[in-house]
Parts: C-alpha cells; structure tokens; sequence
C-alpha cells in the first residue's frame, strides 16, 4: 500500500542557506552589479529588489569535459536528404551539430553567459550600504542619552496602588506573622505540653495549676488572632526606573539651490543623492522626518513634490537656507532628541559677497547642532565660490563636515559611498 | 474514442473526472494503478508519495532531487538559476521527482491536475520505482535501503565540520571534490553497502588507521639507502581511475575531517553513477509504462476521455523530438528514444515482419511482457542500444550519423537509416551513451614518493579529442587537494600531447638539479 503525505504545510525554503552561501561567496560580484543598479536606477525604485547579473564563466563548476577538436562521431535525428557520403560544411563556431560530443556547447544559445538572479529589497540595500557607516553616531549615543525607556528594577516599600505587588506583599506578611508570633507560639507549646503530661498522668493532676494554664493559653491565642494578616508595611510595590536611551530620531534637511542656473537634471542627481541618504538614515533610525528647503535667494520650506519640481528663478543667497535651517532646527528638532543631518546639494554659484555669511553661520551655529553636514556640489564646472568658503570649514570639523563634487549622475553613487566610508577608528 | 467500451471487459464509471485532485482520489488511482501493475508483473518498493508546492519542487531541484542534502553555494546556485528561469517564465517544472530509495520518494506537485496526478503516479511510482528495483545497475551498484540514511550521516557530518573548521575550509574540499565527482566512481568493483550508523563507526576507527599508514608512505628518510631498488618501482602500480578515492587514500597533507569529506562526495557520485547510465532506459521504461498503465485505466473504464485527452497532450509533449536542424534541438531526447525503443519491442513480439524475424530472431513473436522485463533488467543504455535498436525505430527516427574530423574541413554523413547504415548508426548511436566515450578518460599514474611528491595524471585521449579549457581549473583544484605539483598529460598513444601543471610556476624552473637527474 502506498503512503500518501502532504508535505506542504512542511518549510518551503529549505535552500535558504545555499542561497547565503552563494550570496557571500559572490559578494564582490553583486556589490559591483548593485552599483552599477543604482546608478542605472530610475529615482523611484531605487529601493525596491533587483535582478544580479554575473558573468557565467566567474561562477563556473568545472568538470572534466572533451574539448572540440579530434575525432568526433554523432548521431542526429531528422535526416531529411542526407545520403551516406554527403559532405557538409563545418558549423561555425565548432559548436551545433558536429560540436563536441557533450552537448554543452550545442544546446546552450546566446543569453547563457550571464548568470542572473534576482535579490530583495533588504538584500539589495544591504548590499548597496555594504561597508558604509553613519559618521559620529556613537557619540551621540554616549553623551547626550536624552531619550527614556522604563525599565522594571526590584520592589519598593511605597508606590501607587496600581504598581502592588501581591505575591510579595503576602509573602512579607507571611514572614512578619512568623516574626511577630515566635515567642508566643513558643510559650504555646509550653503550656500545651505542660498540660498534657498532666493529662496523661492523672496521678499529679493539680486541677488549679490546669486552669491557669487553659487561661493563659486562651489569652496567648487571643493574642495570636490580634496579629494583623496584612500590616502596611508588609505591602511591596513594583519598581520601575528610567533608564536613558540613544534617540533613534533623526530629521534629515535637504537643501537645494532651485535658482536659475539648477536644471532638471541637476535636481535629479541631487534628488538622487538625497534619496540614497534618506535610505541610509533609514537603516540606522526607526524615526525619521525630512524637512525639504530650497532657496534662491530666499528660503522656503516646501513639500517634496515643490521642492524636487517647482520652478523658481532669480539668483542664490545660500545664507538664507542655512539660517532657515538653524531657526527649524532650534524651533522644532531639539539636538538633545534628534540625531540632525543636513545634506545640501547645489550646483556651486552664490552671489559674492554671501559666501562668507554661509561659513559663519555653519561654524557660529549649525555645525555644533548637527551630526552630520554634507554638502554636494553638482556640477562639471570648476568649483565655485561656495566651495572654497566651505573647504575652510572642513578643515575646522573632519568629522562631521563633508563635501564632494558630483559631475554625471554616475559619480553619485561612489561620492554618497565616499561620503559615508567606513573610517578605520 | 467513440468505442470505449470494448474487450468486454468489466465496465466501471470513471473514478474522478473534474480537475481537482483529492488525496482519497489519490489514493483510490493509486490502488487501481498498483492492481495493473501487479498484473504486469511490476516489481516496485513501497511508495511514498509526497504531494509538495511548487516552490518547495525548486527546493528539491536544488539539492539534486534528494530529499535532504548536505549544504553548498552550489546548490544555491543551481536554486537561484532555477527559480529565475522558472519565475519568468523559462523553465516550466518536472511534474515530479522520484528518489531510489526504499520506499520510493515520488513527489507530487499540488498544482497538477488529478489527470496529471495519475499519470505521475504511474510513471514514478511504478515506472521508475520498477526499474530502480529491477536494473542490474541498480541492484548492484546503489543502495536504495540506505541512501537517506548515509544522506543524514553526510549532512551532520559536514555541518559538523563546517562548525570546526569554519564554512570556508570546507568549502575548499568540497569545491576541489565536486570538480572530481565523475572521476570519483568505481566501475568495476561493488562498493560495500553502508549504513549510517555503521558509517559513523567506521570512519573513527578509520581517522586514525589512514594517519598511520600515510605516515608509512611518505617516511622515507631512515630507509633511503636500503631501498635503492625500489626507487624505480612506479606509485601506484597501477593507474588508479578512481581519483577521488586515491586522493582520499593518498593525499600526504589531508587532514581526516578532509579526507571524509572526500569520501562523501565520491559516495554520493557512486549513488548517482547507474543514473547516469541509464537515462534513455530508466525514462524510456517509465515513460512506456505510464502510456501502457493509463490505457489500461481508460479501457476499464476508470478514467473518461477527457483525462485521455490531457494524459495524451502532456504525452506528447515530453516524447517530442525536435530534428537536429531545429531550433529546439539539443541533442535526442531520451524520452523518446527509450519510449519508442521499448514500444518496438513490445511490436517486434506482437506483429513481427519478416525484417523483424530477420533482425531479432530470438524476440520475434514471443511474448512482450517477458521481453520488456529482461530487456530492463540486464541492459544498460549502450548495451541496450547495442542489442535492441531496430531499423524500424531507426527509420521512424530518420538518425543518421556524422563524422566530425578536426582534419578535414567538413563534416561526413557516414552512414543513415538504411540497410547498409542500419548496423553503423546503431553502433555510433551506442557508442555516444557509453560514458567511458563521453567523459575524458582521466587517470593518476604516478606519485613521485621519493623526490617532490608531484602527482602526474594521465589523460588517455580518445580519438584525439582533446579536454576543454575547464581543465586547467580542474588541475588547481586538485593541487587544492594534493598540495605538491600536479601534472595533467593528455596521451595519444605513447605522445604526451599536452600538458598542464599546477603551479605553473614549476613550469619555468625546469632546470632545476633534481629534474636533471631524473631525466639522466
């Protein structure tokens, strides 16, 4: 009789590991094709999963195998005017019909020489930010510990109703009766046994003494019953204390110049730029909150569709966002909660004399606020004014200033993994 | 169609007829199917049946169709491949599995219709499984008792050792091994049946009995003087063909965990060596029987015609046979190869014409289940080629053979299906299912005990066929394992044509002092 067995309820996905051994055993291979992903990314699913391609021949199981060449005899099916002795000309490419004996070659057609294979979305990030890490947040998360977890820690004498704890109270109870009740219950048992060898011995029974004795006993009882069952000192309460936790907060500003001289295209590849932040900070924070300011010669702060599409033209006072950004940050994003970073992306042009303004306010006021200030300059120009102002700072703060040039739409992705390079401690 | 009804035979309504499949109807084809086949004298392990989901039949595809398997980056590879081709659309999936081992694993798909239920049934569960049990390859070489047993044993083992040694160094073995698999099979002699437990016993004692006598090969210092005469003698004596179980034996620096490791893989390639012999039989057998088992079914009664219809489609579809000019082409399908073979045996018994009688004298006319039967039995697919490829397969086929010589700048039709072709192409058709012809005949021939312990292999060229550019690969692999030089000499006669070394860098310093004297 046969045995007949559903085994779909049984795990499907039994070839998860072999799954992880090839994706580590291939990590350079699928790192080098997310790059090259991301960069040939459309802006909008930059996040989602993506097929890896990997040259077949990289991956290759070799077994021995007859090479073409030498004496090679075949049997093919389908003759249709072949007569013995028929001379046909050789296939090119020595693969086909008269190929080699193994039929590797024969009955792999073109498309074969790649190896794809799709990744998900939390494989494709993780491969996208192999190696890449948030500057400075360990600091964050020792000094300024701002954010509270409450945290159960023992019992304590007095609380709220609503924190007692029962099973200990009743136990400190129990223990006090027993403490209380000792030499009683001792002078108890005395008395009882005292009375009890009169009773067995009838002989010296002195009425008078058993009397006392029933009277103490029935006072000493009396005294037991007055011990109360629960006392308030008896009663235990749940203690909870506080306990400073890392913010995972952070608010993320993105700063663009819409002046006249930003193209579209220029706001894609900042847009690009920022999106590949924004996924970044995701990684690392369970909130996070975008604040999008643009700025001609005015700031504004705008909605995401306003910023990365509006049209503005007129000329470019940098100053005016980074102090926009200063008041948001001191109304709204208290740097004690919020992990703060700014990424600014402009293509380098700033009326003359502002530049100098800019560098006073990042030093004066916004670099002690922020974890992290990253400024892009989006252009294949040479660099402008605003450049040199900001080199001066970065020589200030290494740490938390950084700035490159993104010339194509291919450089954002190298210059967003400069930016966030691991740094050897 | 219309006659259903007919050899008035008892005549019973159809069991099912929808497309929806239940495990009672399941069942109750089964027990129709396992009745005929006993009246057909198919010998089978018990089934086991398991119906699966799709994604879990890519998991089985992963791991060589085995039920359970040790871990490798190439099975996830092979996943991965798979599941791509199969999600867009590429690749449709085997509408079963079957696994020989005692009892049968067939695996269902839950997606099959319930007629293609029956059919899978009856061409794995009692196709398949007949065969497993009945092929002398089988019988002698595989051990379906034990085969999930000594499965388990693998996998603890090398998860154990990757745990150790960490993933990586395991790996490394595996990789070298996997390389070496097809030249890791005894052809000749009947391995010892294993048993898990019995494995794990034996390969103890053995750890410390293959440290022992390794060092007794390679400690050579003390008797050097003594033993001139033995300097010339050649280590091994004798070619050894089985390279995965010298290296096993042999190889100086392996540690034991690598040395089982070795031994693994070579077990597992020794299970799946009948398979590769007998592709064109095994499918064909199957595939004759499930055609032969859902006809009896419909002439009974118990299947409608519009399950006929479906069986008769997928039929079809798995026995078609592109031409060789065809796009589609990729070499003969043994499906339909085995299929129409095992038909015409069952029509050279039945109807025999006088070229039949003139052919096989012994065949003609006798009965066709006896014929089957020892044909299954005793053959494998060159022999069975050899003995039963008739003229009419042959022209039913249109084969014909090509001469492909590096020599000349054309390809020669050298014989097709007709009376002076008949006995040329059959022969050439068996010869390219003779796997000593269609692997490279790769053996190790001598070890240098005394000097640097370099290992040569020889590659004994058949029809001057050289090996492709793999090889070169194969040979770093095997230094992998060996870990002095490895020599690769590919010989035509006494002519070393080619050779491949690992490292190469021993190549270049060939006038080194030692080389020297041993040429003198």
């Amino acid at each position: 009789m046969s045995m007949i067995i559903d085994r779909r309820l049984n795990g499907k996905n039994k070839s998860t590991v072999n799954r992880q051994r090839f994706m580590n055993r291939y990590r350079k291979h699928i790192k080098k094709a997310v790059s090259e992903a991301v960069n040939k990314r459309s802006i909008t699913d930059v996040e989602s999963g993506s097929s890896i391609t990997i040259p077949r021949r990289d991956l290759s199981e070799p077994v021995f195998h007859h090479g073409t060449g030498g004496l090679n005899q075949q049997v093919m099916p389908g003759n249709k005017e072949f007569v013995t002795g028929d001379r046909i000309k050789r296939p090119p490419g020595g693969g086909g019909q008269g190929g080699s004996g193994n039929g590797q070659a024969s009955d792999q057609g073109e498309g074969m020489d790649e190896f794809t294979f799709q990744i998900n979305h939390d494989e494709f990030l993780e491969f996208m930010f192999d190696g890449l890490e948030l500057p400075n947040m360990r600091e964050k998360q020792l000094h300024e510990m701002v954010e509270f977890r409450t945290h159960q820690a023992g019992f304590t004498t007095d609380g709220p109703p609503d924190r007692l704890n029962i099973v200990r109270s009743l136990r400190s109870a129990h223990a006090r009766r027993i403490a209380l009740s000792g030499g009683t219950r001792r002078e108890i048992r005395k008395l009882k046994r005292e009375l009890r060898e009169m009773e067995v011995q009838p002989g010296s029974m002195d009425k008078d003494r058993a009397d006392v004795i029933r009277a103490e006993l029935k006072e000493l009882n009396g005294k037991m019953k007055k011990l109360p069952f629960i006392d308030d000192i008896d009663l235990r309460y749940n203690n909870f204390v506080k306990v400073p936790q890392p913010s995972n907060k952070a608010v993320m500003f993105c700063v663009m110049d819409v002046s006249g001289s930003m193209t579209q295209e220029i706001k894609d590849m900042a847009k690009r730029f920022f999106i590949l932040l924004y996924l970044f900070l995701q990684r690392s924070y369970k909130q996070i909150e975008v604040v999008f300011i643009r700025h001609h010669t005015a700031a504004k702060e705008v909605d995401e569709d306003d910023f990365f599409y509006s049209r503005e033209t007129g000329g470019t006072i940098v100053s005016s966002a980074l102090d926009m950004t200063k008041d948001i940050i001191e109304k709204r994003y208290s740097p004690n909660d919020w992990n703060i970073y700014v990424a600014q992306a402009s293509d380098g042009d700033n009326w003359e004399g502002d530049s100098s303004v800019c560098s006073k306010i990042l030093v004066n006021g916004l670099m002690p606020l922020v974890q992290y200030f990253s400024y892009v300059e989006i252009t294949d120009r040479q660099h402008q004014n605003l450049w040199r102002e900001y080199e001066t700072i970065q020589d200030g703060y290494p740490d938390t200033f950084a700035m490159q040039q993104i010339k194509t739409a291919a450089d954002i992705y190298p210059v967003f993994r400069k930016l966030f390079e691991k740094k050897e401690a | 169609m219309e006659d259903c009804p007919k050899k008035g035979e008892p005549q019973s309504s159809p069991i099912a007829t929808g497309a929806d499949w239940t495990f009672d109807l399941i069942q109750q084809y089964d027990s129709e199917l396992a009745r005929i086949a006993a009246e057909y004298r198919l010998d089978t392990y018990p089934n086991q049946i398991e119906v699966i989901s799709s994604e879990q039949m890519l998991d089985a595809y992963a791991s060589v169709g085995m039920p359970l398997m040790y871990n490798h980056w190439s099975f996830g590879k092979h996943f991965l491949s798979n599941q791509q081709r199969y999600q867009s659309g590429q690749m449709g999936l085997a509408y079963e599995i079957v696994i020989n081992s005692n009892p049968c694993i067939a695996y269902l798909m839950e997606e099959n219709t319930m007629a293609m239920q029956i059919l899978v049934l009856a061409h794995a569960s009692y196709g398949h499984n007949s065969f497993f049990k009945g092929n002398y390859l089988f019988r002698t070489w595989t051990d379906a008792e034990s085969i999930i047993d000594y499965l388990m044993f693998a996998k603890h083992y090398i998860s154990k050792c990757e745990e150790k040694y960490g993933v990586e160094a395991v790996e490394e073995v595996l990789d070298a091994c996997h390389a070496l698999m097809n030249q890791g099979v005894n052809r000749y002699k009947r391995p010892r049946p294993l048993s898990a437990g019995e494995e794990e016993k034996r390969q103890e004692e053995r750890a410390e009995y293959i440290q022992r006598t390794l060092n007794d090969i390679w400690s050579t210092i003390p008797q050097q003087e003594k033993s001139m005469e033995k300097h010339t003698e050649r280590f091994p004596k004798d070619p050894e063909e089985n390279i995965l179980y010298f290296i096993e034996k042999n190889a100086p620096l392996l540690d034991t965990w690598q040395r089982e490791l070795v031994r693994i893989v070579r077990k597992v390639a020794q299970y799946f060596y009948p398979q590769r012999q007998t592709q064109v039989m095994n499918e064909g057998w199957a595939t004759f029987w499930h055609y032969t088992l859902m006809h009896k079914l419909y002439d009974e009664g118990l299947i409608d015609e519009g399950y006929m219809l479906e069986f008769l489609h997928s039929h079809t579809s798995v026995i078609y046979q592109p031409d060789f000019d065809d796009r589609r082409f990729s070499g003969i399908n043994p499906y339909t190869l085995g299929f129409k073979m095992f038909m015409d045996i069952k029509r050279i018994c039945e109807e025999p014409t006088e070229e039949d009688y003139r052919w096989f004298p012994d065949l003609a006319g006798t009965d066709w289940l006896d014929a089957v039967h020892v044909a299954m039995k005793n053959f494998k697919d060159e022999s069975f080629i050899l003995q039963y490829l008739s003229p009419t397969v042959m022209r039913d086929m249109r084969l014909f053979s090509i001469v492909d010589n590096e020599k000349n700048a054309y390809l020669e039709v050298d014989a097709i299906h007709n009376d002076s072709g008949y006995r040329q192409v059959r022969e050439a058709l068996a010869a390219q299912y003779n796997l000593g012809n269609r692997e490279p005949n790769i053996q190790v021939y001598s070890v240098d005990v005394k000097g640097d312990r370099s290992l040569t292999l020889r590659h004994f060229m058949h029809q001057s066929r050289p090996l492709d550019d793999g090889a070169a690969e194969i040979v770093k692999h095997i230094h992998r394992l060996w870990k002095f030089d490895v020599k690769l000499e590919s010989v035509e006669g006494e002519n070393v044509k080619k050779t491949i070394s690992c490292p190469k860098s021993s190549e270049k310093d060939k006038p080194k002092q030692g080389a020297l004297i041993g040429m003198a």
